[in-house]
């Protein structure tokens, strides 16, 4: 599965790592670091439930 | 309509904001194919009121309307009967309707997410530049002010008065903020968190004045030109933000058999946030509920992520009953002031807070052995993670441990 992700959108809020710490982590800076672009399937939940919960809709999954 | 969840046809949910987006969006994610209202009291489509304190007042953008979805989404996407402009007005529970306007919408579900209203200064209705700021509408009058660069009063250094008082100083407007405890913010986070808060405005020019009562707001023709402290003296203004809290939207209930809480008026719920009324459960501001994750302390919150959390799960409630779990979730709210972010995760009632550093800033809130909350402002890369620690129910120890020892930067990566 492969994200697509609005830096622009994102404020940095971290609700996306709460659900995906894997993933996604917030920087000392505020801005979002994707640990892993290409997450694997077994994360497919926790990575739904990221994109759900991003209050600024920054999140998306792409299906290949 | 049978549907693979169950078998009823009629969902409803009172209140179109974010607890109220949410529960339809889930009922749909969930496979609900029946008929969904949603009444809301506003005429806007449904919108985020976070941005209202933040980007809506910031001179530097023109202020757009946070709007969730469009009309067309709502209508053709989520399949929902959007009902906008008039308040629900009552429930009747034994025939399975809500009272809106002149006419009844029948439900076999209902998830109530009325929210909150700005509470407002008695006798100051009507009073032309005194504003609560709960909607868009409070927002764009708020706005317009600030435009015409009043002085500006706040009336309540919560984190909404805090924020008004951040984004008129940053246009370099004189703002003056009044609070009659003597430590801001001490209910939600404590007294040594609620001073290091209050530091953030005397650094950026504001004028806090804790300790100080308001005795009323002084207007010439309508209109305020001041407020009066019961110190005696007088701040001009030609703006006043009153941010003293909120009351749950359940007026409307008294009487219907939804339980409502004796001190505050909003629902009492269950852990699976199920009303005291067959069929009916709420989400988000409105409601208070145990949490099994800090020994089933009764909570209401009036933060952005539980509110949606709550829509989730009142929707797979309302749905399918038999599924229901109790709602167990760790708090978490965010404030921007002057450039600054300030996090918490938990909650502030705890036997010790302790400062583990205070540059950026970091406390933690130890409960016997555990740790309950954090406090961070400007350590975005630490809050989730002290979250998860709290949702693990982690010793206090190993809370310390790891805000102590924090991890080294990690090997740079592409971002953009
Ligand atoms: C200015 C502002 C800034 C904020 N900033 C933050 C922040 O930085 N971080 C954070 O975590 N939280 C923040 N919040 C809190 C967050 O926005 C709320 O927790 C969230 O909006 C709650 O959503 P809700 O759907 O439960 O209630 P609400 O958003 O209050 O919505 C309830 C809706 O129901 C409607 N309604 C009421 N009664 C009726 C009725 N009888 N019939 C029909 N409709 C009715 C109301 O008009 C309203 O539209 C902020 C809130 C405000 C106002
Ligand atoms: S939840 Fe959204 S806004 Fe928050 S850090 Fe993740 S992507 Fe950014």
């Amino acid at each position: 599965m492969r994200l697509a992700i609005d830096y622009d959108k994102c404020t940095g809020l971290g609700l996306c790592e709460a659900e995906a710490p894997e993933v996604f982590e917030v920087q000392d800076d505020g801005t979002l670091l994707c640990l892993d672009e290409n997450p694997s399937e077994e994360l497919r939940a926790e990575v739904e439930a990221a994109c759900a919960s991003c209050p600024t809709e920054a999140l998306r999954i792409l299906e290949d | 309509m049978p549907t693979s969840t169950g078998e009823f046809s009629d969902f409803v949910v009172v209140g179109a904001s974010l607890a109220g987006l949410r529960t339809v969006e889930a009922a749909r994610r969930k496979g609900y194919a029946g008929r969904i209202t949603l009444i809301g009291s506003e005429s806007h489509l449904p919108y985020d009121r976070p941005p209202l304190s933040k980007a809506f007042l910031d001179a530097d953008h023109e202020p757009v309307a946070p709007r969730f979805r469009t009309a067309e989404h709502l209508r053709d996407e989520l399949g929902v009967d959007l009902r906008l402009g008039a308040p629900a007005t009552a429930i009747d529970a034994a025939s399975g309707t809500v009272a809106v306007g002149d006419g009844e919408v029948r439900y076999d579900r209902l998830v109530i997410a009325t929210g909150a209203a700005a509470r407002t200064l008695p006798g100051t209705e009507g009073i032309a530049g005194v504003h609560g700021l709960r909607t868009l509408d409070d927002a764009m009058a708020i706005r317009t002010a600030l435009d015409a660069g009043a002085r500006t009063v706040v009336i309540g250094a919560g984190f909404i008065g805090s924020e008004v008082a951040s984004g008129a100083r940053k246009r370099g407007l004189p703002v003056t903020i009044v609070e009659s405890l003597d430590v801001p913010l001490t209910r939600s986070v404590g007294l040594e968190a609620g001073q290091v808060c209050a530091e953030l405005h005397h650094a950026n020019g504001a004028d806090l004045r804790c300790g100080t009562g308001v005795d009323g707001i002084v207007s010439e023709h309508g209109r305020a030109v001041g407020v009066r402290l019961d110190d005696g003296t007088t701040i001009p203004a030609d703006l006043v933000v009153v941010g003293i809290g909120v009351i749950p939207g359940t007026g409307w209930l008294e009487g219907s058999g939804v339980a409502l809480h004796e001190r505050d008026r909003g629902i009492v719920c269950d852990a699976t946030l199920a009303t005291t009324v067959a069929g009916v459960y709420a989400a988000g501001d409105v409601v208070h509920w145990p949490n099994p994750l800090f020994d089933d302390q009764m909570m209401r919150l009036e933060h952005w992520t539980n509110a949606a959390e709550h829509g989730a799960a009142a929707a797979a409630h309302a749905i399918d009953p038999a599924s229901a779990k109790p709602v167990s979730s760790v708090p978490y709210f965010w404030s921007d002031w002057y450039g600054h972010r300030i996090q918490f995760v938990g909650v502030p009632q705890a036997d010790e807070v302790e400062v583990v550093e205070r540059e950026p800033y970091l406390a933690l809130y130890r409960r016997g052995g555990r740790v309950v909350g954090a406090l961070t402002i400007d350590r975005p890369t630490q809050i989730m993670k002290l979250r998860k620690l709290i949702a693990q129910r982690a010793s206090y120890e190993d809370a310390r441990a790891f805000a102590t020892n924090l991890p080294a930067v990690r090997a740079p990566q592409p971002v953009r």
